[in-house]
C-alpha cells in the first residue's frame, strides 16, 4: 500500500511503448466485447432485461438496510454466521480471527475483488497465513506478485510466453513451453493438491438474496466449489451492495452477467449456497468500506449497482490501450474510475480523467449505470476540491477562457491553423502531448465557420 | 438493546450534549454503524419493476437445449429408458473408479459413494449423476443436495455425465426459478465441462472441474 502511485497518464505512456503489444491487448479485449454483442443480440428482450436489472438495483439502493437485515436473519436461520465489517481493516481482522480460531494457517481462495480492494492477501501473509488464489488467472498474477489487471480476466495483460516462463520457474513445466492446454494442465495438478489439503476456503459473492439468506457464486473453472465443498470452513466476503431482494431476480441477473462479461449464455457454474454442509462452518462477511459514503453521493451512488461483469472495460478505448494496472485500483477501467475517488480522492484524482467520455461504457452496462456522466461529474468535484494538479487546472481555465469568447476563439483558431501549416515543427514534437503515438492532422485552410459564412446564401 | 441507547437513557442529563452522539457512535457495533449510515444516506424510495420475467419461445425447446450444449462442448445422447442408459454407459465408460447416484447403474459402478470424507472422492474417474432439470437457453442443468450425497462430487470427478428426463427441460432462467421456488441447502447450475481462457484467451477445457461432460436425455419418465 505504501508503493508510490504512478498516475494513469504516465503509466499508459509506458504501456504504449511496445506498439505490437498494445495492439494485441486492444484487439483481444475488443474481441471479448464483440462476443458480448453477439450474445446479447440473441435475446430480443435484452434491453428490457437491462431496464429490469437497473430498476431492481435502484430498489436495492433505496432499501439496503431492510434487505441486509432480512438477509442476515435468514442466513442465521440457515445456520450461517454473519459478520459486519465497517472497513477493510476490520474485514481482514475478521478473516484472520476465524482462521486463528480454527488453527488454520493455509487457505484457498477463489476470485473476490473485495479482498483485492481490502488488500487481504498481503495482510494475511504478513500474519503467517498462506493464501493460494485458485482462479487460473489470479494464480498467475499471484505468482508474479502483481494484482489482477481486469476483474473478469485477471491475466489479460500477459502473453502466453510470460506465463510459460512463470510456470517453468514455479511449477516446473518445460522451458519454452507455451501451449495453453499444457500450461493449464500443470496448473490443474498444482492447484488440485491445494484444494485437497486446505481446510479453509474463501470465496466472493456475486449475488446475496435477502429473501432466502442464500448467495450465488459464479465461476467457469469450478474453483469456488472445489474449495468450498472440501473445506471445513467456508468464508464468503461481500460488499453490501451485492444484495438482491428475491431469488426470482436471479433470473434477470444471471441472464445478463455472463453474456455481458464474456458472451457466454451463463457461466459454467452458478453455485447457490444456503446452508453449510454437515459438519462444515459457513461465514459471511458483509463489508462497507466506503460504500455507505458513496450511497450518500447522489451523483455517484448508482455506481453501487455494478455487478462486476467487466463489459465497460472491454469496450473502453482508454482501458484497451492503457491496461488495467495503469488504474492503480483493485477495480480498473471506467467503473473503477468512478468507484476509486470515493475511496481516496487525492490518490485517485487522475482516474476520472482516464476517459474520452465517449459513453460506450454506459451503453454496454447491464444495469444501466451512467458511467461516463459520473466520470465527467467526478472531474468537476475533484478540480473544485483541489485534488487535481495545477497544470491541469490552468489548462482547463485557459480553455474555458478561449471557449467562452467567440472572437478570441476565432482568432486563436486562425493563428493555430497558420502555425501548423507554416511552422509544423512547433506542434510536431515531443513537447506536444497530442503528438505522442499520433501524427498531427493536416491543418485545414479555413474553419467550418468561415466556410459556412462564405457559402451561406 | 445497544449500549448507545442505554447511555442516551441513563446518562444524557450528566453529559454535555455535544459529545453524546460521538460516544454513542463509538459504542456502536460495526453492524449498527453501517446500518445507520445506510439509513441516513440511502436514496428516496423506488419500486421494483413490474416486469422481471420474460418468456422465451423456441420452436423446439429440446432442440434448443441440445444446440446450446453442443456449443459448450457437451455431448447429448438420447436414450429410450434406463435399460438403454445402462447399456450405453457401460459401453462408453470402462476406466476404473466409476461412480453413480442412479440405482439402475449400480452394477456398472465400481466406486462406492458411501464415504464419510469427501476428499476420498478424488479418485473418481467418471460420475454419472441424476440431475433435476435442464435450461434450454444456456444448456445448464440444475443439481442440488436433493439428489447428491456429496456437494463436491460433480466438481472433483475427472469426467461427468448427467441424466435427466427429456420432459424436464425449461425454456429459460425465469422458468427455472419458478421451478426452484424453494432451494435446498445448496444447488448449482452447471453448463458444460469446466473451462478457462485465462491464458491469452485460448479456451481450454478441464480447468479444475470435469474434463468432459455428457448429458443423457431419457425419453421415458423415470
Amino acid at each position: 500500500m505504501s508503493k508510490t502511485i504512478v498516475e494513469h497518464s504516465a503509466a499508459s505512456e509506458i504501456f504504449n511503448e511496445d506498439e505490437p503489444y498494445v495492439n494485441w491487448h486492444d484487439e483481444t479485449l475488443w474481441f471479448v466485447r464483440q462476443k458480448r454483442d453477439k450474445s446479447s443480440k440473441q435475446l430480443p428482450e435484452w434491453e428490457e432485461l437491462r431496464e429490469s436489472a437497473s430498476q431492481i438495483k435502484n430498489y436495492v439502493l433505496s432499501h439496503l438496510d431492510e434487505l441486509l437485515l432480512s438477509f442476515e436473519q435468514k442466513a442465521k436461520e440457515n445456520g450461517v454466521h454473519v459478520h459486519w465489517a465497517a472497513d477493510a481493516a476490520e474485514h481482514n481482522e475478521i478473516v484472520l480471527g476465524l482462521l486463528k480460531q480454527h488453527n488454520i494457517d493455509r487457505m484457498v481462495k477463489s476470485k473476490s475483488m473485495l479482498t483485492e480492494e481490502c488488500h487481504m492477501n498481503e495482510f494475511l501473509i504478513k500474519n503467517g497465513i498462506d493464501v493460494i488464489d485458485t482462479d487460473l488467472g489470479e494464480r498467475i498474477v499471484q505468482l508474479r506478485n502483481e494484482p489482477p489487471s481486469h476483474i473478469v480476466l485477471p491475466a489479460i495483460h500477459l502473453k502466453k510466453k510470460d506465463i510459460g516462463d512463470l510456470f517453468h520457474e514455479h511449477l516446473g513445466t518445460d522451458a519454452g513451453a507455451t501451449d495453453p492446454q499444457y500450461l493449464t494442465e500443470a496448473a490443474r495438478k498444482h492447484l488440485r493438491d491445494k484444494f485437497l489439503t486446505r481446510r479453509a476456503a474463501l470465496t466472493g459473492v456475486n449475488f446475496a438474496i435477502a429473501e432466502t439468506g442464500g448467495f450465488v457464486v459464479s465461476t467457469n473453472e469450478g474453483n469456488a466449489d472445489m474449495g468450498a465443498h472440501l473445506a471445513d470452513i467456508h468464508i464468503a466476503c461481500m460488499g453490501f451492495e451485492k444484495i438482491i431482494p428475491a431469488q426470482a431476480h436471479l433470473g434477470v441477473f444471471l441472464r445478463l452477467l455472463a453474456r455481458s462479461a464474456t458472451g457466454q449464455p451463463i457461466t459454467t457454474y452458478s453455485s447457490h449456497f444456503k446452508k453449510p454442509r454437515e459438519g462444515q462452518e459457513m461465514h459471511i462477511v458483509i463489508v462497507d468500506n466506503g460504500r455507505s459514503e458513496q450511497l450518500g453521493r447522489p451523483d455517484f451512488r448508482s455506481s453501487l449497482k455494478c455487478i462486476r461483469c467487466g463489459a465497460c472495460m472491454n469496450t473502453c478505448p482508454v482501458y484497451r490501450r492503457s491496461g488495467g494496472h495503469s488504474y492503480h485500483n483493485a477495480v480498473a477501467g471506467p467503473i473503477g474510475s468512478i468507484l476509486a475517488p470515493n475511496l481516496d480522492m487525492t490518490k485517485n484524482a487522475d482516474l476520472p480523467f482516464a476517459s474520452t467520455l465517449c459513453g460506450s461504457c454506459s451503453n454496454v452496462c447491464p444495469v444501466k449505470i451512467d458511467i461516463h456522466e459520473q466520470l465527467y461529474k467526478w472531474r468537476q468535484v475533484l478540480v473544485q476540491g483541489g485534488h487535481v494538479h495545477t497544470a491541469k487546472t490552468i489548462g482547463v481555465n485557459a480553455m474555458s477562457m478561449v471557449l467562452s469568447q467567440p472572437r478570441f476563439y476565432q482568432w486563436s483558431g486562425r493563428l493555430g491553423r497558420s502555425v501548423m501549416r507554416t511552422l509544423p515543427f512547433v506542434v510536431n514534437n515531443g513537447l506536444n502531448p497530442w503528438y505522442k503515438q499520433r501524427e498531427m492532422p493536416e491543418a485545414p485552410k479555413e474553419s467550418f465557420r468561415d466556410w459556412y459564412v462564405r457559402n451561406r446564401k | 438493546m445497544s449500549a448507545g441507547e442505554r447511555i442516551d437513557g441513563r446518562y444524557s442529563g450528566l453529559l454535555p450534549h455535544s459529545i453524546i452522539p460521538s460516544i454513542t457512535h463509538f459504542l456502536m457495533t460495526s453492524r449498527e454503524k453501517i446500518l445507520q449510515r445506510i439509513k441516513l444516506n440511502k436514496p428516496e424510495e423506488t419500486h421494483l419493476p413490474d416486469r422481471y420475467t420474460f418468456e422465451s419461445e423456441y420452436v423446439d425447446t429440446e432442440a434448443k437445449f441440445i444446440e446450446m450444449l453442443t456449443a459448450i462442448y457437451t455431448e447429448v445422447i438420447v436414450v429410450r429408458d434406463l435399460t438403454e442408459l445402462a447399456y450405453k454407459v457401460s459401453e462408453m465408460y470402462t476406466a476404473t473408479n466409476r461412480a453413480t447416484t442412479i440405482p439402475a447403474l449400480a452394477a456398472w459402478a465400481d466406486f462406492s459413494l458411501q464415504v464419510s470424507d469427501p476428499h476420498e472422492l478424488e479418485m473418481i474417474e467418471i460420475a454419472v449423476l441424476q440431475a433435476e432439470f435442464g435450461v434450454a437457453e444456456n444448456g445448464a442443468v440444475w443439481i442440488s443436495d436433493n439428489c447428491l450425497p456429496h456437494r463436491v462430487l460433480p466438481f472433483i470427478t475427472q469426467n461427468l455425465a448427467f441424466v435427466i428426463s427429456r420432459n424436464d427441460i425449461v425454456t429459460n432462467m425465469h422458468e427455472a426459478y419458478v421451478r426452484l421456488k424453494d432451494t435446498t441447502g445448496w444447488g448449482c447450475f452447471i453448463s458444460g465441462p469446466s473451462k478457462t481462457a485465462d491464458i491469452e484467451q485460448s479456451l481450454v477445457i478441464g480447468a479444475h472441474g470435469a474434463r468432459s461432460m455428457v448429458i443423457f436425455l431419457v425419453e421415458e419418465r423415470f
